[in-house]
């Protein structure tokens, strides 16, 4: 039987590294996310599972650090809040032009610039759509509980290494500092150099005599050359596109109206959908669990049945362009937001659900 | 079954331990939680409140404004928290911390003494674990069995020789507490 | 002797580093890098450790140097190879992990990822080469750059009260707790490429004793950049660089 244990979203990143066989940690405090270097530094993995931790001299170190492991084909990971995340911007955009696997664990807190320590969703942009130079995608996945934090490492270095492309698991400072009970699993090895050499056939682990020297690198020089391995990185992002969306509903089976929210904001929807639902409203919620690739088609189903979408998040409408790209014009799309670490309640949720659908 | 706590007060009053405490005992009764602070530099010597929701089922929103029960333990609290307790619900605070009663007559309010109580088992950190006593007391939501393994769960194993202290603290603030009105 | 005679193995006295590949250098004539690589792939065949070496590359005019020498090669964003580093050696303890950088990829962008590296004492091999110049984009000023020295965007020469002061980062790295061995060789002759070479081995073989970070600084001439010729350029070095920066070892923790 699963152990079940108390722990913040942040600690359960720390602990579900060590027991999934992460290879390596890098990380630069910053809060609300210092809890995960914390915890892996109390913890001693290196005493027990081999796993490197240390602690970089800034964030442009860290994600550079996760470059080299992950060019050595080890399952090798970082974590930040908001700013720093602005800076490991450049090392995340080599790494998808190097396609090398990685997790990367964005708490989120206000914006832009230094900005609130309070939670918030204001980097769905900069993570869903970019955030460093050039033409790539992370795979983005939304954890909205401190049990999705724990599982969402596994998942997310299963589809880095599925894709060799880096992973974003883009929390929030609700999901980072709130303790639930989390379900541990037993623990799984790290991976052993043969499965390496295996797995990732590609990593500079020393040249043998029987192979060509592997080099792992984003340059090219050559336009076409460039342009042929966007071609490969598009075709990829299709495919991922195609096979990996994930979603949660709730009550939307007879719903008339939709909420979307990811994340922390999903929780709060669900209760304001409880509520609705006892004055006779029928409301339903999509979660997108992951924000890259986005449910555009089950969000487009959905469309057809409702009268009206609101997208709800801790921003100024981010989420909700892709919303209405699903949505296809097919119903009104609203949006209710809160900013700089203030939270809405369920409450406020629906009283903003009212108005915009001019419900009494 | 859902229960929905504010616990609020000074830094180093134990609250957030207090909480998790309480939450890891539910957890014990295999029961849904959320534990869910404010935090950042208001922490440092500051105000510090953590909300725990326990239930048997899962749990949607961890953020709250009206709350079944009301833990608090400084003025600042009792002025922030008191008038969101939800009709019919429990206010407990610590007569020592605050300089005005509180007022509300749709709730319950009980008053628990826990420094003299902490005082007198010798030991001023178990302050904390005399007033979650007299939040079991008024709403027990858990069965002392289960707070023991929440107890022996949350508190370091260097310090397991406290697990009995804190038992008793529990067990004071239990026999301790004492309601200021009837509703 | 006719030309079948003098291939013959027993009168070879000199030929290509087994590790050196066959690909066509883009270096300037001239200039030191191809010096420099040769070394590092004669040091790594002698050595043995091809199978065991992990390189990696720098912005600049060596970023191809994974073009150029038969090893396994990690490809850096600009200034950041000692942290590409760090993770490699620290996940992979028994290879031989080396950065190659320049000035303005080591002394400039990347001071925090250099001085970092050092002070951890992170057990690599980092290979330094300074012309006092930026090569690959053009001949703008380095940190290196020499007061008085003429580049494109110190027209009228570097001046003091403009752009600071020649960075003497060799020696501040030496003062860090975390280096090993820290020395400054040149390759513009033929005794200088020896020592050089001797002490690029000497770095390879610290940084398998966990004894810290051995750091190779090579002064070397951009012919292209100082707008001289090769012979030139190498004069121009002993009479100006080397006075700035002074060749010889600097710190060994075991002598």
């Amino acid at each position: 039987m699963a152990e079940k244990v108390l722990m913040k979203g942040n600690e359960a990143i720390a602990i579900s590294a060590i027991r999934n066989g992460v290879d390596g940690y890098f990380g630069y405090p910053i809060t609300p996310q210092s809890e995960v270097m914390e915890t892996l530094m109390k913890e001693k993995p290196w005493e027990t599972t081999g796993m490197v931790v240390l602690q970089a001299e800034s964030e442009v170190s860290s994600i550079n650090m996760v470059y080299g492991g992950a060019s050595c084909g080890k399952k090798v990971m970082t974590s930040s809040s908001s700013p720093g995340i602005s800076l490991m911007c450049e090392g995340i955009s080599y790494m998808a032009g190097a396609e090398l696997p990685c997790v990367v664990v964005d708490v989120m807190r206000g914006g832009p610039g230094l900005g609130t320590i309070q939670p918030s969703q204001g980097d769905y942009n900069q993570i869903v759509k970019g955030g460093g130079h050039g033409d790539y995608h992370n795979i983005v996945i939304a954890p909205a509980s401190a049990q999705d934090m724990y599982d969402f490492v596994d998942w997310g270095f299963e589809l880095a290494f599925k894709y060799r492309n880096p992973v974003v698991v883009l929390a929030d400072g609700v999901i980072g500092q709130m303790m639930e009970k989390v379900e541990i699993h037993p623990p799984k090895p790290r991976m052993t150099d043969e499965e390496i050499r295996t797995k990732a056939p590609w990593a500079t682990v020393g040249k043998p005599a029987s192979r060509e020297r592997n080099i792992i690198t984003s340059l090219s020089l050559d336009s076409d050359t460039q342009e042929a391995f966007n071609r490969k990185l598009h075709a990829k992002y299709s495919e991922i596109q195609e096979k990996e969306v994930k979603f949660t509903e709730y009550m939307t089976e007879d719903a008339e109206y939709l909420f979307t929210a990811f994340g922390c904001s999903s929780r709060i929807c669900e209760a304001a959908v409880d509520m609705l639902r006892a004055e006779g409203i029928k409301a339903g919620l999509l979660r997108p669990v992951t924000l890259f690739p986005f449910p555009y088609k089950e969000i487009s189903r959905l469309a057809s049945q409702v009268k009206s979408i609101m997208s709800i998040e801790l921003n100024f409408g981010q989420m909700v362009e892709d919303v209405r790209l699903g949505a296809e014009n097919k119903c009104p799309v609203g949006f209710y937001g809160r900013q700089g670490g203030n939270i809405y309640t369920p409450e406020e949720v629906a009283e903003e659900f009212r108005k915009f659908n001019n419900i009494k | 079954m859902k229960e929905e706590i504010i616990i609020a007060g000074f830094g180093g009053q134990g609250v957030l331990s207090m909480g998790k405490i309480l939450a890891y005992s539910a957890i014990m009764q295999d029961m849904e939680v959320t534990w869910m602070p404010s935090y950042g530099p208001e922490m440092r010597g500051g105000t510090a409140n953590v909300c725990v929701i326990i239930s048997d089922r899962k749990i949607g929103s961890p953020i709250v404004t009206k709350y079944d029960t009301a833990i608090v333990l400084n003025q600042q609290s009792l002025d922030k928290f008191e008038n969101a307790v939800k009709p019919g619900g429990l206010l407990i605070y610590d007569p020592s911390g605050i300089t005005r009663e509180p007022v509300r007559k749709d709730i319950q309010i009980c008053r628990i003494d826990a420094i003299s109580h902490a005082a007198e088992l010798g030991n001023a950190k178990v302050y904390n674990m005399v007033v979650l006593g007299a939040f079991l007391k008024m709403h027990p939501v858990v069965e002392q069995k289960n707070v023991r393994k929440g107890l022996e769960k949350s508190i370091p194993a260097r310090y397991s020789d406290l697990i009995d202290l804190n038992e008793k603290a529990i067990a004071e603030g239990m026999k301790h507490v004492v309601s200021v009105n009837q509703i | 002797m006719n030309i079948e005679d003098i291939r013959k193995p027993e009168n070879i006295v000199y030929r290509k580093p087994a590790l050196l590949t066959d690909n066509i250098m883009h270096y300037c004539p001239g200039c030191s890098h191809g010096t420099v690589h040769k070394i590092v792939a004669e040091v790594i065949g002698e050595m043995g450790i091809q199978e065991k070496t992990i390189g990696i590359c720098p912005v600049g005019c060596s970023v191809f140097a994974y073009n150029y020498i038969d090893i396994d090669w990690q490809e850096a964003a600009h200034g950041r190879a000692p942290a590409l580093a760090t993770a490699t050696k620290r996940l992979c303890p028994d290879k031989y992990v080396f950065t190659y950088q320049g000035d303005g990829d080591l002394a400039s962008i990347g001071t925090a990822e250099i001085i970092h590296a050092c002070s951890r004492g992170e057990n690599i091999v980092v290979i330094f080469i300074n012309n006092g110049i930026y090569g690959m984009t053009g001949g703008q000023m380095a940190p290196t750059t020499l007061l008085g020295m003429k580049t494109s965007t110190t027209p009228y020469g570097r001046d003091a009260k403009l752009n600071g002061f020649p960075l003497k980062i060799t020696e501040m790295l030496a003062a860090l707790d975390g280096t090993a061995y820290i020395t400054r060789q040149s390759v513009h002759t033929a005794p200088a490429a020896r020592k050089a070479k001797n002490a690029i081995r000497k770095a390879f073989e610290y940084s398998d004793r966990n004894i810290g970070l051995s750091f190779v600084e090579i002064v070397s001439t951009c012919n292209s950049g100082w707008k001289l010729s090769p012979v030139a350029a190498n004069k121009w070095m002993e009479e100006n660089m080397f006075k700035e920066y002074p060749l010889g070892d600097i710190k060994d923790v075991l002598k």
